[in-house]
């Protein structure tokens, strides 16, 4: 089982998840695609691990889950605290320190 | 490779359906698509161990906290359409296009060379040679993440806490503020009217008519009015004339049933 089908693999969805952070409005559907990207970097991480025959790989992604959840956390309280005074969830709604 | 093959393209369907989807309940369902088979996925590379952490962590725990958020942020908080920087959208999707094509050409011509296979590190369980790794090479990286749990929990906490300004109310002092919205603004004092009761609709989506035939407003509740699914008035009017009308007619039809 060649590992390049899923690098690539890897690949597309890291850039789905791109473009998805620069195209959708919603704070909410955009953090979900950053966690998308992380994921699609967890799928290259076990990926390398397999093929390198160590398992230095898997606690990276390990490490990243660890991260990812912590960032999920805060992420999310502070998407709450703006939606709470300022009434929506769009990110272009916050956009008070331009002026 | 079969798993591999038939779950690539329902992952990537599910990824791009996460681009299109209006709703953000959507995303995240397509997004726990994308997640459970990424788990297969690792369990097909040797990695047990970060199959159950895959859906315990994301799919459980993750996931679980983006649909809490959106139920209290409200379900139908959808995109907003109109752009704030002129073609943002047009050059966001150019230029994602640019980099997808550029990473997937580039990850693709370089060789990563023979696959070695997990079987030799993985002799003794892959938890016990995870573990074996992980308290002896990365135990500071280890006990850094709890550091990083602790500080993202307590912030969470900071985040989520809303001090009281003022002073809580109490049933006396609502009971006093009716009163003087009553002398101030002649505010009416009772309970709001109820939901249209009528002949054919007995639903809170109706509106309560008023003696001339307008529907009252205070009479149905803000969530169904901002979704958009009450009943028209006119609609409405049309249904009660029709129901005023049918009875009489029915009387001359067949006048042996008296």
């Amino acid at each position: 089982m060649s590992a390049t089908p899923f690098i690539v693999l890897s690949a597309i969805l890291f850039s789905i998840g791109s473009i998805g952070v620069l195209v959708r409005r919603n704070a909410i559907v955009m953090f979900m695609c950053v966690e998308l990207m992380l994921n699609a970097s967890n799928l290259a991480l076990i990926t390398f691990s397999r093929s390198s025959g160590t398992l230095d790989g898997q606690i990276a992604a390990f490490f990243v889950m660890v991260v990812a959840a912590a960032e999920v956390v805060v992420g999310l309280a502070i998407i709450m605290t703006i939606f709470r005074t300022r009434r929506s969830a769009s990110v272009d709604d916050a956009s008070l320190l331009k002026y | 490779m079969i798993a591999f093959w038939i779950l690539a393209p329902v992952m990537v369907v599910a990824a791009l359906g996460m681009l299109f989807a209006r709703k953000a309940v959507h995303a995240a369902i397509l997004l726990a698509v994308v997640m459970m088979s990424l788990a297969v996925l690792y369990v097909v590379q040797d990695a047990p161990f970060l199959f159950a952490v895959q859906i315990i962590v994301y799919t459980g725990a993750i996931l679980m906290l983006f649909l809490f958020v959106l139920m209290l942020v409200g379900v139908d908080s959808s995109d907003s359409v109109i752009e704030t920087i002129k073609g943002q959208r047009l050059w966001a999707i150019i230029i994602g296009l640019v980099f997808a094509g550029t990473l997937v050409l580039g990850v693709a011509q370089i060789s990563v060379g023979a696959v070695t296979g997990l079987d030799t590190a993985n002799k003794g369980g892959n938890v016990p040679a995870i573990s074996q790794i992980l308290f002896t090479r990365y135990v500071f990286a280890f006990e850094a993440t709890s550091a990083l749990l602790i500080t993202a929990a307590l912030g969470a906490m900071v985040l989520a806490h809303r001090e009281r300004l003022t002073p809580k109310l109490t049933q006396a002092d609502m009971a006093a503020q009716r009163m003087r919205d009553y002398a101030d603004h002649g505010k009416h004092l009772g309970p709001l009217p109820p939901p249209g009761v009528f002949a054919r609709h007995n639903a809170v989506d109706t509106p309560a008519l008023l003696p001339d035939g307008t529907a009252s407003e205070a009479s149905i509740s803000r969530v169904l009015a901002a979704r958009g699914t009450v009943k028209s008035v006119p609609e409405m009017a049309a249904d009660v004339a029709h129901m005023m009308i049918d009875p009489a007619d029915e009387i001359s039809t067949d006048g042996s049933e008296k």
